[in-house]
């Protein structure tokens, strides 16, 4: 299981802490991007905005690569790797509690066995 | 109908299944080899509740239970685990239906707290148990979600608080 340090969370909450930066994430989301792009969607200067997706990249949430004189911007891996682990490990936990549940109901089925053949026992004998 | 035998080799365990199933909602899926009514009878009698609710392997405990499993009933939970402060959920029964379905609030985080829907389908000898979480925003859910990160693996309490922030 990969494990994530406090120091990486707290770059991503950072990060995620201003109305642009999760509307370039939602954006992203969406479709690649390149930095101009990004900045007159946000009616941003191009410098404004190459600071935003700094913090972002900063962050791993966003990842940009530059080709030719376009800086594309994607987003980065780090976000859903970590909801996908954290999705993982809820998993575990609720399997864990699951297979405790199966004994109870188990318990419960085997009881309710016992009393249909006592009553059905009876009901020979009668 | 043919009784199974004591001998039987114990059964594959049935595969938890969870899937964020949009941005605000998470939806934990398992299937239980008993008809509804028995899973129901589990989950609702407080005496049998604390039998499974914390897992043993998550070195825990469940201090103290109150569940008035009703419509408008509220349950209170208290955990404890030997290195880490106590920690208490709460809420209110939105909806208690015998034997298909459970809503309830989770309120220990004030208002905004996720809803939860546990649904009982009954499939005969089966059940297909789903849990539903829905929260106030993504946001929230974006917030459990990384709340539920912590840096060591197998601590008990750092398990329990992901784990309960949705409850009974």
């Amino acid at each position: 299981m990969v494990q994530y340090s406090r120091t990486h969370l707290d770059a991503s909450f950072a990060a995620l802490s201003d109305t642009t930066r999760r509307g370039v994430l939602e954006q992203l989301g969406r479709a690649d991007a390149s930095i101009t792009a990004l900045a007159q969607k946000f009616e941003m200067t191009i410098t404004g905005m190459k600071k935003h997706v700094g913090v972002l990249e900063q962050a791993g949430l966003v990842t940009t690569k530059k080709v030719g004189r376009v800086r594309t911007c994607k987003l980065g891996p780090r976000r859903l790797e970590e909801e996908a682990a954290w999705l993982e490990r809820y998993r575990q936990l609720w399997a864990a509690r699951f297979d405790e549940l199966d004994d109870v109901v188990e318990q419960l089925k085997q009881k309710e066995l016992k009393q249909k053949e006592t009553v059905d026992g009876r009901k020979k004998r009668e | 109908m043919d009784a199974r035998k004591e001998s039987e080799p114990a059964r594959m365990k049935n595969r938890t299944n969870v899937e964020r199933k949009s941005e605000r909602e998470l939806v934990v899926t398992r299937t239980f080899n008993a008809p509804a009514r028995i899973v129901f009878e589990a989950w609702t009698r407080p005496e049998l509740f604390k039998q499974w609710w914390v897992p043993k392997s998550c070195g825990a405990s469940l201090l103290d239970c109150e569940m008035d499993v009703r419509t408008g009933g509220k349950y209170r939970l208290v955990f404890g685990a030997p290195t880490s402060q106590q920690m208490e959920f709460f809420g209110r029964y939105v909806e208690v239906v015998p034997p298909t379905r459970i809503v309830w609030t989770n309120d220990e985080g004030g208002e905004g707290g996720a809803v939860t829907t546990v649904t009982f389908e009954d499939k005969g000898e089966q059940t297909v148990l789903i849990i539903h979480d829905l929260y106030a925003s993504k946001k929230a859910l974006d917030e459990a979600l990384a709340s539920g990160s912590t840096d060591g693996m197998p601590e008990t309490l750092d398990q329990l608080d992901a784990l309960l922030t949705r409850k009974p």
